[in-house]
């Protein structure tokens, strides 16, 4: 499925990505992290701590809405995956993310924007990963 | 209440940002990754505004900032600089379902406002992972 090259959205949504991280780091101290705000969501140690996860997710799962609101249509979230391997692929994710202590967001953005040398080694890993993996299932098992 | 108002507002911008740039999108990003292929680039304008943004903004805080958060006591930034097997481990795992879902969590939590079926059966099986996780670590530790 072809999609199409979008570097001005891109680069616009980038940035909003990265202003909600130095937000949160100014106001609360927390890294922006997509995977221990999940984990720390489910497993609160206080509720002083749950509320600011609650808060911050709440907002996330807003942002469609408003967009359907002020655009008049949802942003395009097309699933080339069959529900097998969607199951398969959310559990290996979260597997791999509680075991690496991150994701795209939290090594990714705000681990490399501190030059974190694990974050970096992290970021790497799972980037070739991916790729290898995109490479095995679209051109050796379905080419 | 202020803090979360304003916890809210930054969920909501982080939220707009990943809807907005194709990151909640598994057809963009399996696309980025599929340099042989159908390859969208996009999503090096994503990390790369997201990085770019975040390293400044982080450099004025550490830098000249205060010298604890508005509305916290501390900043809370990971202090392990150990590069081991788990890290390692646990990132070529998450590629690994990352390249056969199309979806990381940050790119699937505001998606999951949407509604659609295959991104809400996706968020139960990431929670399910971390669970099972969870539970292999509370194990081997004990």
């Amino acid at each position: 499925m072809i999609t199409e090259f979008t570097p001005f959205q891109s680069l616009v949504g980038g940035s909003l990505i990265g202003l909600a991280s130095v937000l949160l780091m100014l106001t609360l101290g927390r890294v922006m992290g997509a995977t221990g705000i999940l984990a720390g969501f489910m497993q609160p140690s206080s509720p002083r701590d749950w509320s600011w996860r609650a808060a911050l997710l709440a907002g996330m799962v807003t942002a469609p809405g408003l967009m359907l609101l002020t655009t008049g249509h949802m942003p395009a979230i097309d699933v080339p995956v069959s529900i097998p391997m969607l199951v398969v692929g959310g559990i290996l994710v979260g597997i791999g993310v509680t075991y690496g202590s991150g994701c795209t967001s939290g090594h990714g953005v705000c681990g490399n924007a501190r030059l974190s040398p694990r974050s970096i080694a992290a970021t790497l890993t799972f980037m070739l990963f991916t790729g290898i993996t995109v490479y095995i299932l679209r051109h050796v098992i379905g080419g | 209440m202020l803090r979360i108002v304003i916890t809210y507002l930054i969920g909501l911008t982080f939220g707009l940002g990943i809807m907005i740039s194709g990151m909640a999108n598994p057809a963009k990003v399996l696309n980025f990754f599929d340099v042989a292929g159908t390859w969208d680039p996009s999503l090096i304008f994503v990390m790369g505004g997201a990085l770019v943004v975040t390293f400044i903004g982080y450099r004025l805080i550490f830098g000249k900032g205060p010298k604890k958060p508005v509305m916290d006591e501390t900043f809370q930034i990971p202090q392990n600089r150990t590069i081991d097997t788990r890290l390692l481990g646990g990132s070529a795992v998450f590629g690994l379902g990352w390249g056969i879902a199309g979806f990381c969590p940050g790119g699937a939590l505001p998606a999951v406002g949407s509604l659609k079926p295959e991104v809400l059966i996706f968020a139960a099986a990431l929670i399910a992972g971390i669970f099972i996780a969870k539970a292999l670590q509370a194990r081997a530790h004990s």
